[in-house]
């Protein structure tokens, strides 16, 4: 009775929702296409912007694709502000702290996985519970310490306080901890040393996980607003947020179009990056899922 | 993770053990644990002196009076007990968790729609279009992200107004008025960080099994039934990882209304992080500011546990 029943009680149904699916498919692809407007929009209306000359920045509705492109804003970026200083403190500061913490998170992730020391869960599980602490809560404290080193105003101060990360250290050992352990005994018994082990097994195999932590790093610190902001106060030692939000502050509202010349010029090395190494950003967000 | 973690130590106690009674072994052990100890050392001293040094110091500080001039003096719990009596503190963490909630929904709900609606797309190309989009808002910084919102969130002269104008609407005092300016705020930090929740969700959809939805579907399960019967059921954990992420992150907002309003209009949008900003490095109050650092991490820390608790019940694991 049943056999009979089913078969055409899922065709009735099946006939009866085919339409709704499409309508379906049809709204969803509208508020998907509503999101991608509101999303790109602003990127949009900056660009353009950034294109057109000062006087009419601020003429509304805004030409969406500017037909003839001005780049003077972007020459104006550069004679009105030390941008290029912004942006060369910029790279100092994330192009150190990237490698900086390639090298310590690397090698602590690798012995918390790997290597069987005493003590090694407790500071594991310390620096698991640092990772819950705001950098707001340890500001006073980190600042005072910069300047007991001598560091204040310099990028010195940016850079030497995140070298170490206690969420780089989880990001790598979790990765580590995937590795096979077997490859390291062969290659002991063959009669590497344990660093040689580490260098040339292992390390060579972490490299999509080096990716994606220096890609984290990389957005984090390109982007970083919070401690430049305490830590730094002459404008030579400025890096691009800092100082982009500086020029806003200066030149006023006569010259959006130069400050939006700025912001484009300081998302540049973001957007090349993404197009080259989109994967890693996709990992990166997902990698702080515990499982 | 726990349970793999400790077969794994009880297992090399064995194999330690078994070691051991071989001649030489001991001393292999050892060596071991010193080439352990090198490696971490480089990431023990960093994370020791830049954070776990500074959270003890933050601590002890919150009881002390210190102007950094003329040396601290102890005061005791009297910043904690002056912090509950101080109307704009309490009011900087108000605004905080009104701001943070207002987040956190718009976050979540935005980046699940956007994430299930995509995730229905049967061509990869569009797929990827999509995904490229959302994510792009991250790209910019805080800081950019601020000063384009302001022209565009602009009460007069902004293009937002201009084209609510233009389909009939009336403007909106955005920035200007307390209760839309905490509204912008939400309206822009969601803007950027919705590609966040976007791909963590993509990825959890991703990875439902398709044999479970294939049962679904012969069971006659609608596409409504299969969403909220099976995968959100199914990326729940998803879910809760990211409420967890955009809370804390929620709670700790100070780019944003630190560029935009300079936390006004009044106090409408300066968050605890604003407050303990201008106590501590415009007031010089390093003490009551660390005490407000301090309550920031307790209310961060019982936020979270929370919502780990609430989770037991409706988090599904596999």
């Amino acid at each position: 009775m049943t056999t009979t029943e089913a078969p055409s009680a899922v065709h009735v149904a099946g006939r009866r929702r085919r339409p709704a699916v499409k309508v379906g498919s049809i709204v969803g692809m509208i508020v998907l296409i509503l999101g991608a407007v509101f999303a790109f929009g602003p990127l949009l209306w900056t660009l353009s912007t950034s294109l057109r000359t000062p006087a009419e920045a601020f003429t509304n509705p805004p030409q969406w694709i500017p037909t003839d492109w001005d780049f003077g804003n972007y020459a104006a970026v550069f004679n009105q502000i030390p941008i290029g200083q912004f942006f060369l403190n910029s790279v100092i500061v994330t192009v150190l702290i990237v490698i900086g913490q390639t090298i310590t998170c690397t090698l602590s992730g690798y012995a918390f996985a790997m290597v069987s020391f005493p003590a090694k869960n407790t500071i594991f599980g310390i620096f698991l519970a640092t990772m819950m602490v705001p950098l707001q809560t340890i500001i006073i404290p980190v600042f005072i310490i910069v300047r007991m080193l001598g560091l204040s105003d310099s990028l010195g101060a940016l850079i030497i306080p995140a070298l170490g990360s206690a969420f780089g250290t989880f990001l790598m050992r979790q990765y580590f901890m995937q590795m096979p352990r077997e490859l390291g005994e062969a290659a002991r018994i063959d009669g590497a040393t344990q660093f040689g082990v580490f260098w040339h097994v292992y390390a060579r195999m972490a490299s999509p996980a080096i990716a994606t932590l220096a890609i984290l790093n990389f957005s984090g610190f390109w982007a970083e607003f919070y401690r430049p902001l305490i830590f730094l106060n002459s404008q030579s030692n400025f890096t691009l947020p800092l100082g982009l939000v500086g020029l806003q502050g200066n030149l006023g509202t006569g010259s959006i179009s130069v400050v939006l010349a700025g912001v484009i010029l300081a998302m540049i090395p973001s957007v090349l990056l993404f197009i080259f190494a989109q994967r890693y950003f996709v990992e990166g967000v997902t990698a702080g899922s515990f499982r | 993770m726990s349970a793999a973690t400790e077969t794994r130590v009880s297992a090399s106690r064995e194999s330690t053990r078994l070691i051991a009674r071989r001649p030489g072994a001991r001393r292999a052990i050892r060596r071991e644990a010193v080439f352990g100890y090198l490696m971490i050392g480089l990431a023990v001293a960093f994370v020791t002196v830049f954070t776990l040094i500074p959270i003890l110091v933050s601590l002890g500080l919150s009881f002390f009076s210190w102007d950094v001039i003329t040396p601290p003096q102890f005061v005791g719990i009297k910043n904690f007990t002056r912090l509950f009596s101080d109307g704009q503190v309490l009011s900087s963490f108000g605004v905080t968790i009104v701001l943070a909630i207002g987040i956190v929904v718009l976050q979540i709900a935005l980046g699940l729609l956007l994430a299930v609606l995509v995730n229905t797309r049967k061509h990869k190309w569009t797929k990827a279009l999509f995904r490229t989009t959302f994510y792009l808002p991250l790209l910019a910084s805080t800081a950019a992200v601020s000063i384009f919102m302001g022209y565009l969130f602009d009460a007069k002269f902004g293009l937002i107004n201009y084209y609510l104008n233009e389909i009939g609407l009336p403007s909106v005092p955005w920035l200007v008025n307390p209760t839309t300016a905490q509204i912008t705020m939400i309206l822009i930090v969601v803007w950027q960080q919705v590609g966040f929740t976007f791909v963590l969700f993509v990825a959890g959809l991703t990875s439902v099994p398709t044999d479970v939805l294939e049962a679904a579907a012969i069971d006659g399960a609608g596409a409504w039934r299969t969403l909220f019967r099976i995968k959100i059921p199914l990326i729940s954990p998803t879910i809760l990882f990211a409420t967890v992420v955009a809370m804390i992150n929620a709670m700790q907002l100070f780019d944003q209304p630190f560029i935009m309003t300079k936390g006004g209009p009044g106090t409408a949008t300066t968050t605890a992080t604003i407050a303990m900003y201008q106590t501590g490095f415009q007031n010089l109050q390093f003490g009551y500011a660390s005490a407000i650092a301090i309550l920031l991490l307790v209310i961060i820390l019982i936020i979270t546990g929370i919502q780990f608790l609430a989770a037991r019940k409706l988090v599904f694991y596999q």
